[in-house]
């Protein structure tokens, strides 16, 4: 069924920190390597260990250099996870002909159902994230889960049942949580740091938030490295004015 | 938009069968007398032909393509869907049509003759919806593509009607056919200008600035790709045709469309009334024309659409 579900209580998703990820892509891996083995799996690649690998990734770090308009700030460096942001009104479900692309009624994640996929790849073109990539192997679509089998299962501890790239992020860049709860911790770190959503414009309502990099500090880099073109000051001490000479023989 | 072959043909396979079931049918809806019980058959038996071997070939399109009759279940929300749904249905009243040919029924044939106008008309809409419904392609989510693929499939089944016309009918539509075709294709060169201006002008709405949310802090650059080599984003959706190539095709394009078919509808007017040979391959190199005509500018329509996935990969603008 493709008709969008009725809006859920429930929104499950993640909070994503650009000030702190390093992209390390350690989220990516990690990613690729619950879901190869996990129950939508494989993820197969294409060429692995040839001159040209091809292969589905739900999770892609982009990096970003990013350039005030005033040109005596320094540049920032940002690196940016992309991954399926579980959009609440999104395209890439009502457009599906079969039904196999569903935003489940329960908790707002966005699924396809392997066994109805037949491959016309329409979801993926719906979707301006790109997070959707399309199997040749399997002949079907495939994407972020967002570690569905993981979060349900109760046969892991409780800590463990969070999303693969949560719980492999070095830094804590990555969050997962109830958005759709105000008193959450993920909807209070959102609150607090005026986490936002990917091209508003689009008007799909991401579930998924992302949190801006905070302010750098300007004005100390510049003067240290002027500082040091500065000749050095030898004549406060008798020892450093005589190592002076002896040096500059 | 990477142009997948099996698409292309459908799309204008497919446009040209049900244009051509179009126009018979508002012919037989008109007036039966207007057509020849042989010469309505035959365009019938070619417009359901080019249907089928449409809808065929966009099967080849599908990764498990057996899975393919699913496609016609979520008609409520999915053009896609809605589209397989009024592709088959329209060969109901195409097959009622042919039977009641074959059988006299004078009355019946202009009602069933409206439907199936109704029905042709209604798919090649609802293929034309599929496209104009991505918000995320600019170049087709504009109000000029679902009248574009409606007057390409009509110039489609005009010039082929044409052609049978010459074939195997009387000759007496030829005049009314072949200025049909040239309004036809004259209209769809200006619609096509008007689209090339439009594609070109590029897409203000969203930038590497929104698509990061990083605006805010300045200009953004991409310095790092996720990747080192390609991978589906940037195949499907990365295709980007070289501009050089794009305006040369496209004077092709115009030239077998729109210049052609209109010359040899010229010629329709000049020729001896007679000569039936010179007037079947007028009518056929004015069909192939247009035919060839209408595959550069499908092929152009995906390969100059930007896809704005391509922003987070460091595309400047949405531009063609």
């Amino acid at each position: 069924m493709t008709m969008l579900p009725p809006p859920s209580t429930k929104k499950l998703g993640l909070v994503i920190d650009l000030d702190i990820c390093v992209g390390c892509h350690a989220c990516a891996v990690a990613c690729k390597e619950w879901n190869d083995g996990g129950q939508f799996g494989p993820l197969p690649d294409e060429n692995p260990y040839g001159r040209e690998p091809l292969g589905v990734w739900f999770n892609r770090v982009h990096t970003y250099e990013v350039e005030p308009e005033e040109k005596h700030k320094p540049a920032m460096t940002v690196h940016f996870p992309r991954s399926c942001l579980h959009c609440e009104t999104p395209d890439c479900v009502t457009v599906c002909p079969t039904g196999a692309s569903y935003k489940r009624a329960e908790d707002g994640i966005v699924l396809v159902d392997d066994a109805k996929c037949i491959g016309c790849q329409l979801c993926a073109w719906a979707c301006p994230y790109g997070a959707r990539e399309y199997s040749e192997q399997r002949g079907t679509m495939q994407k972020c889960t967002l570690c569905v089998d993981r979060i349900y299962n109760e046969t892991l501890d409780e800590y463990d049942r969070q999303p693969a790239c949560v719980m492999a992020c070095p830094t804590r860049a990555r969050h997962f949580g109830d958005l759709g709860d105000p008193d959450s911790a993920v909807s209070k770190l959102v609150a607090d740091r005026v986490g936002y959503d990917l091209m508003p414009e689009m008007g799909y309502r991401p579930v998924n938030k992302y949190l801006p990099p905070r302010p750098r500090q300007t004005g100390c880099a510049a003067p240290a490295a002027a500082a040091a073109e500065e000749p050095a000051d030898f004549s406060a001490s008798p020892l450093l004015r005589w190592m002076d000479r002896i040096l500059s023989r | 938009m990477h142009p997948a072959l099996s698409v292309i043909f459908f799309t204008v396979i497919s446009g040209c069968g049900y244009g051509l079931l179009f126009l018979v049918a508002v012919l037989l809806a008109l007036g039966p007398q207007l057509l020849d019980q042989r010469e309505a058959l035959a365009a019938l038996a070619l417009g359901v032909v080019f249907a089928s071997i449409g809808l065929a070939s966009s099967l080849l399109h599908l990764g498990q393509p057996q899975r393919a009759w699913r496609a016609l279940s979520q008609w409520r929300s999915s053009w896609l869907s809605r589209e397989g749904v009024a592709a088959l249905i329209t060969f109901a009243p195409a097959l009622a049509l042919a039977w009641l040919l074959c059988h006299d029924a004078g009355p019946a044939l202009r009602s069933v003759g409206a439907l199936l106008a109704a029905c042709a008309a209604l798919t090649v809409g609802c293929t034309a919806r599929i496209y104009s419904s991505l918000k995320t392609i600019p170049a087709w989510h504009n109000a000029l593509v679902l009248p574009g693929y409606l007057l390409f499939a009509l110039l489609g089944g005009s010039v082929w009607l044409w052609l049978l016309d010459a074939l195997v009918g009387t000759g007496r539509l030829l005049p009314l056919l072949a200025l049909a075709a040239a309004v036809c294709a004259a209209l769809c060169a200006a619609l096509k200008r008007d689209y090339w201006m439009l594609v070109d002008r590029g897409d203000p709405v969203s930038t590497p600035e929104s698509a990061t949310g990083l605006g805010r802090f300045g200009s953004v650059r991409s310095v790092e790709a996720p990747h080192t080599e390609e991978n589906y984003l940037t195949r499907e959706m990365g295709f980007a045709l070289a501009r050089k190539h794009a305006t040369r095709l496209r004077v092709i394009a115009l030239v077998l469309f729109a210049c052609l078919p209109v010359l040899g509808a010229t010629l329709a007017f000049v020729l001896p009334e007679k000569s039936v040979a010179l007037h079947t391959l007028d009518a056929l190199i004015a069909a192939l024309s247009a035919t060839a005509g209408l595959f550069i500018e499908r092929w152009l329509f995906f390969a100059q659409a930007r896809h704005r996935v391509m922003l987070y990969y460091g595309a400047r603008t949405n531009s063609a």
